[in-house]
């Protein structure tokens, strides 16, 4: 699903080693991103269409045991619908109808792909289309895979995306430059940057996914598209089919990446320095004092990233530049090199880049190379701990609003915390 | 196709990997996609074992699919051996290599591996996450367990006996071992193994010797301690010790078998349930309405431990394993209620609401049904959750386990002085009527914490950091406004009768916990008698008629 540029995009001047690897792989699949996205657009519903497994991932991996019924659920495939004595097509309508009964409020419903429904070739996609016309114009359906076959992880936040362009408006050709800006954010981190984007005189500013299933945002051949988050191959590729333009730019994480993502929006809006330099001198310099502490306890560190999120590149580029740690190994499930290129420039010269996975040559690596810091999955962390090794289990820098200035130190701060904890700790 | 927001159990390969992480020099290979892995979080995180399980996944992607995935399986097997080398390998698929069909059991045999290698075929669209553990521990004991010589003739040795069940991720099974072990201890007998948790694959293999089997959890060890008794002719001891009356039956039980006096361990007070049950501040809890929900197991032992030790009344019985249907309808037919069984958690919540009960035992989802309905709650049973591993020893099963029962059932629950002041001063301003029970914390609206920010997985119960606006909650009862319909304790029903404003504030009057309880049987009282309006009189009537 992941777009692979071949690897003769790659600029190899920049110094950096990157390696491939094959073999067991531990990362989640595309449907943990629900855990956030079902947060995220607040009357969309998502309704994973798969086994018991895939109920169980979502429930277990997320830990959203929560107070109040959740926006998603799962349509568990049986023993009859695979024998043929239920039609699955019916059984999917007769489903999604309980659930609307139910759920009156959701205005956009998708139908989440999974392992099982892809092997059998369940179309979701006719079944969207067809569940869309009975049940419109007060539910619009889509489909998206979130299979761990095609998808790894923050993946699915890409499907999903990528799902919602096709019917996003269609912006006029004569509109005014549009700064779009992709990828699921805090609403918090989402605000600060519309402030900022205001104070730069960039108008209008609009965010995809928006909280609103209604609301999704126009897009057009004047449309520039701003990445906020590094998985979002898919999404892209769709929206420039649409016309939009993407702007090249590093990732918001930490001050430095957070300005050159800024900077790639106000060149394209012919921003004057002067006025980029004040709209952001009062964001950089809290950034500058928040991570001025942390940098005490991470510099000279040296860390080592299991694949998870593909946000394993920025947090390395922001721990090395901004923090002074060392980098041991930056493993990612997949390196987009034309997505990442700004992003690898600004890596040190030598550093280890893995793409894929071969877990249990990679944990003897890790083991070998003793970090200080080690930032792995859940399934990870504790055996790593028991081994002495300090980790930061790494799902929650996708939870957590991380993006921006003013969370750069908490940034810093969630990398600072184990090692902290550890010179806390008597016992 | 189900529709399902939160399940009560895992896949079936779950259940295997219970087993398998349980065990020592056993090693699971199991033909899964990519993401599958999650499982391993739930022992490395929720039962924070210090070490991955002792499993490896094949991973295959879309890609592999149109190329070889059984070459990947067979890899995946050789290289497993080659790095683990354990003594013994269980293989089989999860629900997507279940569809393609690669037959894990025949490629492992034909790579003649010098260990046992045992084939597991848990179907993934039927059965679920007990069951196959059952099934694995079953076909590790058929294949491993051999006929071996009888040790030293009876007489002359200890009496020597087998523990099944126990399990990796299982709810306290740790400290019922604990518990368990040292009963069997100070009756003078020997355990020769105790398995899954703990054994080796030639442990497995020494169980023939031997002289009976206790089995803890019939969920999981029932199939595996009936090949043995029909094997090696090996009695079994089926009785869950948990609660007082349990545990004595269970060490009757055991004391026959091995042929020993049970009287120095049941002498003297074991266990300080009895006494605290009928100490006089205990009478409080005479008639509690209880709702019970849970496993098979524990849901059995709770409704009788509620029932015959502490006083209470089931107003509720159910469990989601399917399993073990008939056992429960008897036990629920003894407390003249019908069982509840269904994996449906919203069907479940619909029973306890019905049920008017002013507590319950169940799983974390019951607790947080409980929570939403302002009811306390006590947690019996997995589904698993991390704070379900406590640090302290809390064991469920033996004497000690009753102490904790006790404990836990009843902390909950208001205390009976507390309970009368309300009754008496229902308009001081901390006990009006909206005033949530104090320990149920700051109103029933749980206070966000932040998201998997300090605890791990499944732990918090609020919303993720930076959620957009509070999550909708399902129709719940209204809250009371003079004069509203009456719904009929939550199902339809044709005629309706409406509150009087003076009723309505009489109503607000009673204590919150019996309240939800005083307006379903007026209402009920009225529709009975075709009453449009119900009045304070209709409320004391009803009172009157209901009263017991």
């Amino acid at each position: 699903m992941n777009a692979h540029a071949k690897l003769g995009n790659f600029d190899p001047a920049c110094g950096v080693e990157i390696r491939q690897e094959r073999g067991q792989r531990a990362v989640f699949c595309g449907l943990t991103g629900i855990v956030w996205l079902h947060r995220k657009i607040q009357d969309a519903f998502f309704l994973v269409v798969g086994s018991r497994t895939c109920a169980h991932l979502i429930q277990s991996a997320a830990g959203v045991m929560i107070f109040a019924e959740p926006r998603f659920a799962t349509a568990i495939i049986d023993e009859r619908d695979l024998a043929g004595i239920a039609d699955m097509n019916d059984e999917l309508d007769r489903v999604v109808g309980r659930l609307i009964e139910r759920r009156p409020e959701i205005k956009l419903l998708f139908l989440v792909g999974s392992c099982p429904s892809e092997v059998i070739k369940l179309d979701l996609g006719r079944a969207a289309q067809r569940l869309s016309r009975e049940l419109s114009p007060q539910v619009r359906v889509l489909s998206y895979s979130g299979s761990g076959i095609e998808t790894t992880f923050t993946q699915g936040e890409d499907a999903c995306l990528a799902s919602l362009v096709p019917s996003m408006p269609a912006e006029a050709k004569d509109a005014a430059p549009s700064l779009l800006v992709v990828g699921a954010l805090a609403d918090v981190v989402e605000d600060q940057f519309a402030r900022i984007f205001a104070e730069l005189s960039i108008a209008p500013v609009r965010f995809l996914p928006a909280r609103r299933a209604g609301e999704m945002p126009p897009v057009g051949p004047n449309t520039l598209a701003l990445l906020a988050q590094p998985f979002l191959a898919d999404t892209a590729r769709a929206l420039e089919e649409r016309g939009a333009t993407r702007l090249t730019a590093p990732f918001p994480l930490g001050a430095e990446g957070t300005t050159g993502w800024l900077k790639a929006a106000a060149d394209a809006f012919d921003v004057a320095p002067a006025r980029f330099a004040a709209a952001t001198a009062a964001g950089s310099r809290r950034a500058e004092q928040a991570l001025a502490p942390y940098r005490a306890m991470l510099a000279r560190r040296r860390v080592f990233f299991f694949p998870d999120s593909q946000l394993e590149i920025p947090l390395a580029r922001f721990l090395s530049r901004e923090l002074g740690a060392e980098l041991v190994e930056i493993g990612t499930p997949y390196l987009h090199r034309g997505h990442l290129a700004d992003e690898l420039a600004l890596l040190p010269r030598g550093t280890t880049i893995v793409e894929g996975q071969d877990l249990d040559a990679q944990m003897d690596r890790c083991r070998a190379a003793r970090p200080d810091l080690t930032v792995c999955g859940l399934g990870l962390a504790n055996p790593l701990e028991a081994e002495g090794l300090a980790t930061k289990w790494s799902i929650e820098l996708l939870f957590t609003p991380i993006q921006g200035y003013d969370q750069a130190g908490d940034l810093a701060e969630l990398f600072a915390r184990p090692l902290v904890r550890r010179t806390r700790l008597e016992v | 196709m189900q529709l399902t927001i939160w399940t009560y159990e895992g896949p079936p390969h779950i259940g295997a990997m219970r087993v398998a992480t349980a065990m020592r020099g056993l090693h699971y290979v199991l033909h899964a996609p990519q993401g599958d892995t999650y499982a391993d979080l739930l022992f490395t995180m929720i039962e924070r074992r210090d070490a991955r399980p002792p499993v490896t996944y094949t991973t295959f992607q879309a890609r592999d699919l149109g190329a070889d995935t059984a070459a990947i399986f067979k890899n995946a097997v050789e290289a497993a051996y080659e790095r683990f080398r354990p003594e013994a390998m269980i293989v089989g698929a999860s629900c997507t290599a279940e569809l393609i069909q690669d037959d894990p059991g025949g490629l492992a045999k034909a790579l003649a591996l010098p260990i046992p290698v045992i084939p597991l075929d848990l179907p993934s669209y039927q059965k679920k996450e007990n069951w196959g553990a059952s099934e694995t521990f079953y076909r590790l004991v058929r294949t491993l367990a051999v006929p071996v010589k009888p040790t030293a003739p009876r007489e002359t040795r200890r009496p020597l006996c087998n523990i099944l069940g126990p399990t990796a991720l299982g709810f306290r099974h740790r400290d019922d071992l604990v518990e368990i072990r040292s009963l069997l201890g100070r009756l003078g007998i020997d355990m020769n193994v105790v398995a899954p948790l703990g054994a080796t694959p030639a442990d497995l293999g020494r169980l023939g010797e031997a002289d009976f089997n206790v089995v803890l959890y019939p969920e999981i060890a029932r199939a595996a301690g009936q090949h043995l008794h029909k094997t090696f002719g090996q009695p079994m001891v089926e009785t869950v010790p948990i609660g007082v009356q349990a545990t004595i039956r269970f060490v009757e039980e055991v004391a026959a078998l091995a042929g020993i006096d049970p009287a120095p361990v049941l002498d003297g007070a074991p266990s300080r349930l009895p006494w605290y049950s009928r100490s006089v501040d205990s009478t409080y809890l005479t008639g509690k309405r209880v709702f019970v929900f849970g496993d098979a197991t524990h849901a059995l032992a709770a409704a009788r431990v509620a029932s015959t030790e502490l006083g209470f009344k089931i107003v509720g019985l159910g469990t989601y394993t399917r399993e073990f249907a008939r056992e429960i309808r008897a036990e629920a037919a003894l407390h003249g209620i019908e069982a509840l069984v269904t994996d449906d958690y919203l069907d479940v919540e619909a029973a306890i609401q019905a049920s008017a009960a002013e507590l319950v035992l169940g799983t974390q989802m019951e607790r947080h049904i409980a929570k939403r309905l302002g009811l306390p709650c006590a947690v019996i049973s997995a589904p698993i959750h991390v704070q379900d591993f406590p640090a302290r020893h809390s064991p469920q099963m033996g004497f000690e386990g009753a102490n904790v029962l006790f404990d836990t059932w009843v902390h909950p629950l208001m205390m009976g002085l507390e309970e009368h002041l309300l009754g008496m001063f229902r308009e001081d301003n901390e006990f009006h009527a909206d005033a949530a029970p104090s320990h149920l914390g700051p109103g029933h609206q749980p206070v966000p914490p932040p998201f998997a920010g300090e605890g791990g997985p499944r732990v918090s119960e609020g919303r993720e950091r930076g959620a957009p606006s509070p999550e909708r909650s399902p129709p719940l009862p209204p809250a009371p406004q003079a004069p509203s319909p009456a719904e009929g304790g939550g199902s339809s029903s044709s005629a309706q009768s409406i509150w009087a404003p003076d009723a309505e504030k009489e109503l607000r009057k009673i204590p919150f916990f019996v309240r939800g309880k005083a307006r379903a049987n007026t209402e009920r009282f009225a529709r009975e008698r075709e009453l449009p309006l119900i009045t304070v009189e209709t409320l004391y009537d009803a009172k009157a008629h209901f009263g017991r």
